[in-house]
């Protein structure tokens, strides 16, 4: 019998679920969560809502960089203008979501947690060096957001646990992000292969930290560091372009489906992190 | 099972009612509180047709539990018109024809009011993207997004910015 239960502290959230007997699952934007529960696929006995917990939901300007409570709708964290200007990659990811009735209750925490390997907004995240700030029984402790899926469907999270903010660092000058998702229409489907690419450069646009992650070409969205290693150093040229392609090619362990066969993710992965390359140069380039 | 006592305002009208954990927002509307505009099409928050608005989001209520609505105000089809006059939104999709079967029509009025409350002269591109969410297996599209410019153009008072139909 399924119970549902809506704390108005994070205290009491984190005794719910440390005392919940049988499958307690977290809700926050629930557009993941109703579909397994309304499918049969998920059959819960605790049901914890997190939205009534005050800031749960929100964005705040913080140390120069951004707070983002766990449940805020993708619609509010795209309406956010500061946030569009400071991490624009993590900003367009979240707005990839689903249709204008998703966005107006899926929140990145129901994104990372869910942990679909094409999930869009957890490569920018990444890329953006966020951390997450998870409660639970033992007090809170603060991680980087690719150390919380553990595999399709799994987190590493403790069954008391559960996210309560994600923060985005400060953004330096001549450092932009951008996000490119591949799907075989222009709107509503689940990534074939996304990209995301944080640079930051120096005056002479020579670029001096880089982050690069793919999704949906392994069972976790993949930081990799050779594709990074491929853009530090250098201006964007076809060398960069052509190492930084091959690097996230090598890197991919995709599967094979009807969205794209392991040979086509593997293609694409290389072109995708390409072009969100050049864009997150764009970007960067105009921060001045 | 232990029933959860809601309390939210729908279409404006204080309401309470009681459900079960599982219940939907869409559940409760249609069968407890048989407001049946709002249609069950998928279930899985791809079509659309149960879109209604919830404090100023435009969500689908088959993806809400009934129990999350506590305290909130809930926008519905049968919200829309007042008494026998339709919204202008309706009166444009009866112009346009931009209805066939119907099924989806409750959704995609719902989620173009949601879009006209907050940009009043949308263009078709954003319009379009916009109501990407609601499916219509009979017209297409044309006419409806038609029938939303032209109902934003009169919104705002412009007859001159309105798509004529072809």
């Amino acid at each position: 019998m399924l119970a549902y239960a809506a704390p108005s502290t994070v205290e009491e959230a984190v005794g719910a679920l440390a005392a919940a007997s049988g499958i307690a699952k977290v809700l926050s934007g629930g557009t993941d969560l109703l579909v397994q529960l309304r499918s049969g696929r998920l059959r819960p006995d605790l049901i914890v809502d997190t939205k009534r917990i005050p800031g749960i939901s929100g964005i705040r300007e913080q140390n120069g960089g951004f707070a983002i409570g766990a449940a805020t709708p993708g619609a509010v964290i795209g309406e956010c203008k500061a946030l569009r200007e400071a991490w624009p990659g993590v900003v367009e990811a979240t707005n990839l979501i689903g249709s204008t009735q998703i966005q107006g209750r899926a929140s990145l925490a129901g994104n990372l947690c869910n942990a679909s390997p094409a999930a869009d907004g957890v490569p920018a995240l990444i890329a953006a060096r966020a951390t997450c700030v998870v409660a639970g029984a033992n007090g809170r402790r603060e991680v980087p957001v690719e150390s919380i899926v553990s595999g399709p469907g799994r987190t590493s999270l403790g069954r008391d646990e559960f996210i309560i903010e994600f923060h985005l660092p400060r953004r330096p000058l001549r450092s932009a992000d951008a996000y490119l998702r591949f799907i075989p229409r222009t709107e509503m489907d689940i990534a074939v292969v996304g990209a995301a690419v944080s640079v930051t450069l120096d005056g002479a646009g020579v670029c001096t930290d880089a982050r690069v992650v793919l999704g949906a070409v392994a069972p976790t969205a993949l930081l990799v560091r050779d594709a990074a290693a491929a853009l530090i150093g250098r201006t964007l040229d076809a060398t960069a372009l052509a190492t930084l392609d091959e690097a996230a090619r090598r890197a991919c362990k995709p599967i094979d489906d009807k969205r794209g066969t392991i040979a086509y993710r593997t293609k694409v992965a290389g072109v995708m992190a390409r072009r969100a390359a050049v864009i997150a140069y764009e970007r960067a380039g105009e921060r001045r | 099972m232990s029933k959860h006592h809601v309390s939210a305002r729908i279409n404006g009208e204080p309401t309470e009612f009681l459900c079960e954990p599982q219940l939907t927002l869409l559940d409760v509307l249609r069968d407890e509180l048989h407001l049946t505009g709002s249609k069950e099409g998928c279930s899985s928050g791809d079509c659309g047709a149960c879109s209604v608005i919830v404090d100023g989001r435009l969500v689908c209520s088959c993806l809400m539990l009934a129990a999350e609505a506590e305290g909130c105000a809930v926008e519905t089809i049968e919200g829309m018109a007042h008494g026998h006059d339709l919204h202008p939104l309706q009166q444009k999709f009866l112009e346009h024809a931009a209805l066939q079967c119907g099924f989806c029509t409750p959704g995609l009025l719902i989620a173009a009011k949601a879009l006209l409350d907050r940009n009043p002269n949308p263009t078709e591109t954003e319009a379009r993207y916009w109501l990407a969410g609601n499916l219509c297996r009979c017209t297409g599209y044309d006419k409806v997004i038609r029938a939303v410019l032209d109902a934003a153009a009169e919104l705002r008072g412009d007859r001159t910015g309105a798509l004529t139909s072809s």
